[in-house]
């Protein structure tokens, strides 16, 4: 019978410990698939971040370093310093790249480092049981926002992709979803673009997927979808931020 | 090779890159800004790399990825900086990477101020970060020496895998001394099979990580590491003894303060009092069986130090119980005197007999 679909060789032959309806399997399996399809699987070397998605070096089929929480633009950037050819990216979160590693994302970009940036926004924390984000909608309830986020004490939700895009070293900006099929084919070519303006020696590439956490949402994950297609969109516009070749 | 008159923050860099250091991450605080100045000189003429972090943290963490890849790397700070790096030096020891810190230590607590301190000692030797770990602490008390631990730094940091620190106060980064930069004793390094440089598809992916959420994996991981540190405190403590002979008094000092002290000892011996010194060159692992030489003409221990008293607790922990220990410290960047401290054991001389 002829194979029509198969597991890519970017992941191990691992089971993920996702919780249903978690859209963090798909975008691991396009990272994966990108670092196939660009032939770099043995040249790269990924940064894991503290979060749900803190065991992906058990799950990427190459080279991984697991950072500290927040930290994973400054363990990339130390990686591809000795190693300008490899091919080096981070996997964070909201609560990991948008909180507690703010300084270190917006200094990667601000030094153009060549490195790509895989930024997964479910606005919310996943791992420790559903505290607000800084990516937290007005009006969502979460465990330490109990009766739904409010502008006037915790702010407004923070847009990390018009922010970074402000900055020089920040090459290609994209925000992507993946709750529907046309929307995971636009976050694999985001990726690989990412990746492509790494390998091109440009600077910091980074695609911010907006993703689902039906667990933590308290819906479920059908309901997600809709929920992100209805809640999180209007709050985080998709689309190409910055790109190489703007101004052409 | 000749002997060059250098700033210590300078040597300590030259010293780096002696030992085959050509990745520096760094952010400035004052006392230790020649040594980042220095390197971001230096290493773009040996096609090494220099980057100034946006933080403590962010350099730490730059060490913690590039450590990975199995280079020879190094970052500096002084005090406030090294508290802020203590969650990274967790993480490498963790991991078991190996790297080079320099503290060139200033007064504190807090911001504190910028002349030289030993206040850093509880935070060099209990580590400041979480977790059962620990790391080697140099403490050289000259320019030469603190030269020749850097580079030795290195290897011992590679040998075990393992960050290594090298704690000089606020005046070995300032001063100025010839030194001579000689090539460091040959040692057996074990191959760096663990790094992650890309699998290059003919390997199995490695992970450098420090998480094992199955808590009897931890416990074996911590047990493993445990005996790695037991080796390390059998194997690579290091001090020296000064005019032990006969000692009716022995003091304990480490880093500039032993060189006063010594002043002190010499004063003394010239009037009759014979003192002596037990200069710890590793922090961690404490010398406590030196104090096993201690002669029994010595009637009590005096610790000397640039703090309000915080390597008195490994003293009495070495000397247990059997003399009197009796401190005397200078903190805040103020430094003691030979004359002072000749007063002291006079003081306690005098009680003693």
């Amino acid at each position: 019978m002829a194979v029509v679909f198969d597991r890519t060789q970017g992941l191990a032959e691992k089971q993920f410990h996702y919780c249903p309806g978690c859209t963090h399997g798909i975008i691991h399996r396009l990272v994966g698939e990108v670092l196939e399809e660009l032939g770099v699987l043995g040249d790269a070397i990924g940064v894991a971040p503290v979060g749900c998605s803190v065991l992906a070096y058990d799950y990427f089929n190459c080279d991984m370093h697991e950072a500290a929480h927040g930290r994973a633009p400054a363990v990339a950037t130390g990686i591809k310093r000795v190693l300008p050819e490899g091919v080096v990216f981070t996997y964070q979160g909201d609560g990991d790249l948008a909180s507690i590693g703010t300084a270190e994302i917006i200094h990667a970009a601000h030094r153009g480092e060549k490195i790509t940036t895989i930024f997964v926004n479910n606005a919310i924390y996943g791992m420790t049981g559903g505290q607000m984000a800084p990516t937290t909608l007005i009006g969502q309830k979460a465990t330490t926002a109990p009766y739904g986020r409010d502008a006037v004490d915790t702010g407004m939700p923070l847009r990390m992709s018009e922010m970074l895009a402000t900055i020089d070293g920040a090459v290609f900006v994209e925000r992507t979803t993946v709750h529907n099929v046309a929307g995971i084919r636009k976050t694999k070519k985001a990726i690989k673009k990412a990746f492509e303006v790494q390998l091109a020696g440009l600077g910091f590439g980074i695609v911010e997927i907006l993703s689902t956490c039906p667990t933590n949402w308290g819906i479920t994950p059908v309901e997600s979808l809709k929920w992100l297609e209805e809640n999180m969109i209007p709050y985080y516009p998709l689309g190409n931020f910055r790109t190489p070749e703007e101004g052409k | 090779m000749d002997k060059v008159l250098m700033k210590g923050n300078e040597a300590i860099g030259a010293a780096a890159i002696k030992a085959g250091c050509k990745h520096f991450f760094g952010y400035p605080i004052t006392p230790q800004n020649e040594l980042p100045e220095f390197m971001s000189r230096e290493l773009p003429k040996i096609d090494g790399v220099f980057v100034q972090a946006e933080s403590e943290v962010a350099a730490i963490n730059m060490i913690y990825g590039a450590a990975g890849t199995g280079a020879r790397v190094m970052t500096s700070s002084s005090s406030p900086g090294i508290a802020l790096k203590q969650e990274g030096i967790s993480y490498l020891a963790g991991a078991e990477l190996p790297c080079v810190i320099v503290n060139i230590s200033r007064g504190g607590p807090g911001l504190g101020g910028i002349q030289p301190s030993q206040a850093d000692y509880y935070q060099s030797t209990r580590g400041g970060g979480n977790g059962d770990y620990r790391h080697l602490v140099y403490a050289p008390a000259t320019l030469q020496e603190a030269v020749d631990l850097t580079i030795e730094a290195f290897d011992i940091a590679d040998y075990y895998r393992n960050p290594v620190i090298v704690l000089g106060d606020g005046m070995i980064g300032q001063m100025m001394e010839p030194v001579e930069f000689k090539e460091p004793k040959k040692r057996d390094l074990p191959d760096k099979d663990w790094t992650t440089t890309g699998t290059k598809r003919n390997r199995k992916p490695n992970i450098i990580n420090s998480l094992a959420l199955d808590p009897a994996e931890l416990e074996k991981h911590n047990i493993k590491l445990d005996k790695k540190y037991k080796t390390i405190e059998e194997k690579e403590v290091r001090h020296e003894m000064y005019k032990m002979d006969n000692a009716e008094v022995v003091l304990v000092a480490y880093g500039t303060t032993s060189r006063i002290v010594k002043n002190a000892i010499d004063a003394l011996e010239e009037e009759g009092i014979s003192v002596g010194l037990i200069r710890p060159i590793t922090l961690w692992p404490f010398p406590y069986k030196a104090f096993a030489e201690i002669p029994n003409t010595c009637k009590a221990l005096l610790s000397v130090e640039m703090s309000m008293g915080q390597m008195i607790d490994d003293v009495k922990i070495a000397n247990e119980g059997k003399l009197p220990v009796h401190f005397y410290g200078r903190s805040g960047g103020m430094i003691p005197t030979p004359e002072a401290i000749m007063e002291k054991v006079k003081e306690i001389w005098g009680g003693a007999k």
